[in-house]
């Protein structure tokens, strides 16, 4: 391998890219395959992907494991859809106005540290073991994350442009609805990505206690009959929902915000 | 009555965390009249981008005061347009949004921004470039689309600040070419700030030089070179020895400028 490929920074061409990335894709099946296939690790504690892939398979035939990924697909988005609805204006508005932001600031990076899993109990109390409750997590969660990414994107807007917009006769109001607002598009969007991801890490945490459906719920029933392959099946597919919301927002971004690219 | 009148404005930045403040601009005055071309030379650091905000209604004054037509200046507005030396437009609008921006937003029709714009854009020369946005366009197209943005709002003054200083040497000199040839025609009121001192003879009707930091009007010279002027006046006699007279004057504070750093 020539040296320069390890050069700091240098692009690598796009088809190389591909099978760099889709080696350790490999590398880590193949590890994964000689542990449990080799007789290294107990099927006990790991199954192998076959066995996986099997058990999967046994999930959605038997079990109705699709209507769990969309139980869980749906608190996802609506706790996480709540979340957006309040932190972006927030966080634009403290962004914006730093009479806002001084108010605001303290209390939120308070509780951003709150950890939402602490709070299960407590919902639990308030909203009962349904829906409500799963929504709540991911939406304390999220909410206080998002604003303040949001509130330090729209704070760091470039402050030429607000005044060539002044002084192309622009009021306050046109400064933050055309000029900070579309400023800022990309990169909120790109922070909601981001906290959509915390987001799902929240919901398993969610369905661990006191549910009765989704696939944080599938995987806790799992773990009574120490079936390893349903568990990991249930870990791959979040990890493959999570790969593409991920492409789905970055698809989205491209076609949103062209005028962003390579920036 | 003059356009523009600049009335004992000086300016002091408050010292920050324990430092002392920091005076920008002595108490400056200037008189410029209607269709002047007025170009402000200084060494870097002498207060003249300052002295150009406070007009621009971007910076406040410590002291004295601004009128155009009489009518004192206390905020941006459209009627004084700006072009400034870092690259401004807006990265999300095409080059076509971007000149009709202001007059979008005093709320001119659209079918009327649009006749406006296309005019401003053929202008400066960016014709089949409308649909293109700010970042698929070379810095000297970016500050033509700035320029025709700017005189897309109709101001009364046009606001200057080095637009031509970040760009590299041949094309800022068709750049001056470009921005004297629109004030010839439209005879706009213009104060261009500038360290270039052959770019501030070529555009200028007056020249006034600023002192080291800081910053004060040293002297005011008019430059009598016919116009229509092209590039060739650049090498002509009369430029040389208005280029050695304002030589003298900029290195002088200059090196007062390097002596206050050391």
């Amino acid at each position: 391998m020539p040296p320069s490929l390890f050069a700091p920074l240098k692009p690598v061409a796009p088809g190389l890219r591909t099978v760099l990335g889709a080696l350790c894709f490999v590398l880590f099946f193949l590890g994964w395959g000689i542990a449990t296939y080799g007789g290294f690790v107990k099927p006990l504690f790991l199954a192998s992907p076959g066995d996986s892939l099997v058990a999967g398979w046994g999930l959605f035939t038997e079990f109705g494991f699709a209507q769990d990924i969309a139980v869980t697909i749906w608190r996802v988005l609506a706790g996480f859809a709540l979340a957006a609805l309040l932190a972006v204006p927030l966080g634009i508005l403290m962004g914006a106005f730093k009479p806002v932001e001084a108010f605001f600031e303290g209390f939120v990076s308070f509780a951003r540290y709150l950890p939402a899993s602490a709070f299960i109990p407590l919902l639990i109390l308030w909203a009962g073991v349904g829906e409500l409750q799963k929504i709540l997590v991911i939406f304390i969660g999220s909410v206080f994350q998002l604003v303040i990414m949001v509130s330090v994107i729209v704070g760091s807007t470039r402050l030429d442009l607000v005044e060539a917009a002044y002084t192309l006769g622009a009021s306050r109001r046109g400064v933050v609805l055309r000029v900070l607002l579309p400023a800022a598009s990309p990169q909120i969007f790109e922070a909601l990505r981001l906290v959509l991801g915390w987001a799902w890490t929240y919901v398993i945490v969610a369905e661990l206690v006191g549910a009765s459906r989704g696939i944080g719920h599938m995987i806790i029933d799992a773990q009574r009959f120490l079936d390893t392959g349903q568990m990991i099946f249930g870990i791959f597919v979040i990890g493959l929902i999570g790969l593409v919301t991920d492409f789905l927002f970055q698809a989205a971004h491209a076609r949103l915000f062209p005028w962003a690219r390579g920036r | 009555m003059s356009k523009l009148s600049i009335q004992g404005v000086e300016k002091t930045f408050p010292g920050r965390r324990g430092a002392s403040a920091t005076r920008a601009l002595e108490p400056t005055s200037l008189e410029v009249q209607d269709n002047d071309f007025i170009t402000i030379l200084g060494p870097s650091g002498c207060g003249k981008s300052t002295l150009l905000r406070v007009v621009a209604g971007l910076e406040t004054p410590s002291g004295g005061a601004v009128l155009l037509d009489g009518q004192p200046v206390s905020a941006p507005g459209p009627d004084r347009g700006m072009v400034f030396q870092s690259y401004t437009l807006f990265p999300w609008l095409t080059v076509r949004d971007n000149v009709c921006f202001g007059l979008r937003e005093r709320g001119v029709p659209r079918a009327e921004q649009l006749a406006v714009a296309d005019r401003f854009i053929a202008q400066v020369g960016l014709r089949g470039f409308e649909n293109h946005h700010p970042a698929q366009l070379s810095g000297g197209m970016q500050q033509r689309t700035a320029l025709a943005r700017a005189l897309a709002n109709d101001p009364k003054i046009l606001l200057l600040d080095e637009p031509f200083g970040a760009l590299d040497h041949q094309t800022r000199e068709v750049m001056q070419e470009l921005l004297l040839g629109i004030w010839e025609e439209h005879r706009k009121t213009v104060l261009f700030v500038t360290h270039d001192i052959d770019e501030a003879i070529f555009m200028a009707s007056r020249v006034v030089v600023m002192s080291a930091r800081p910053g004060r009007i040293k002297c005011d010279i008019p430059i009598e070179l016919p116009h229509p002027r092209s590039y060739k006046v650049k090498t002509a006699p009369e430029f040389a020895a208005y280029k050695e007279r304002l030589t003298e004057e900029i290195r002088v504070e200059t090196i007062k400028t390097l002596q206050m750093e050391a």
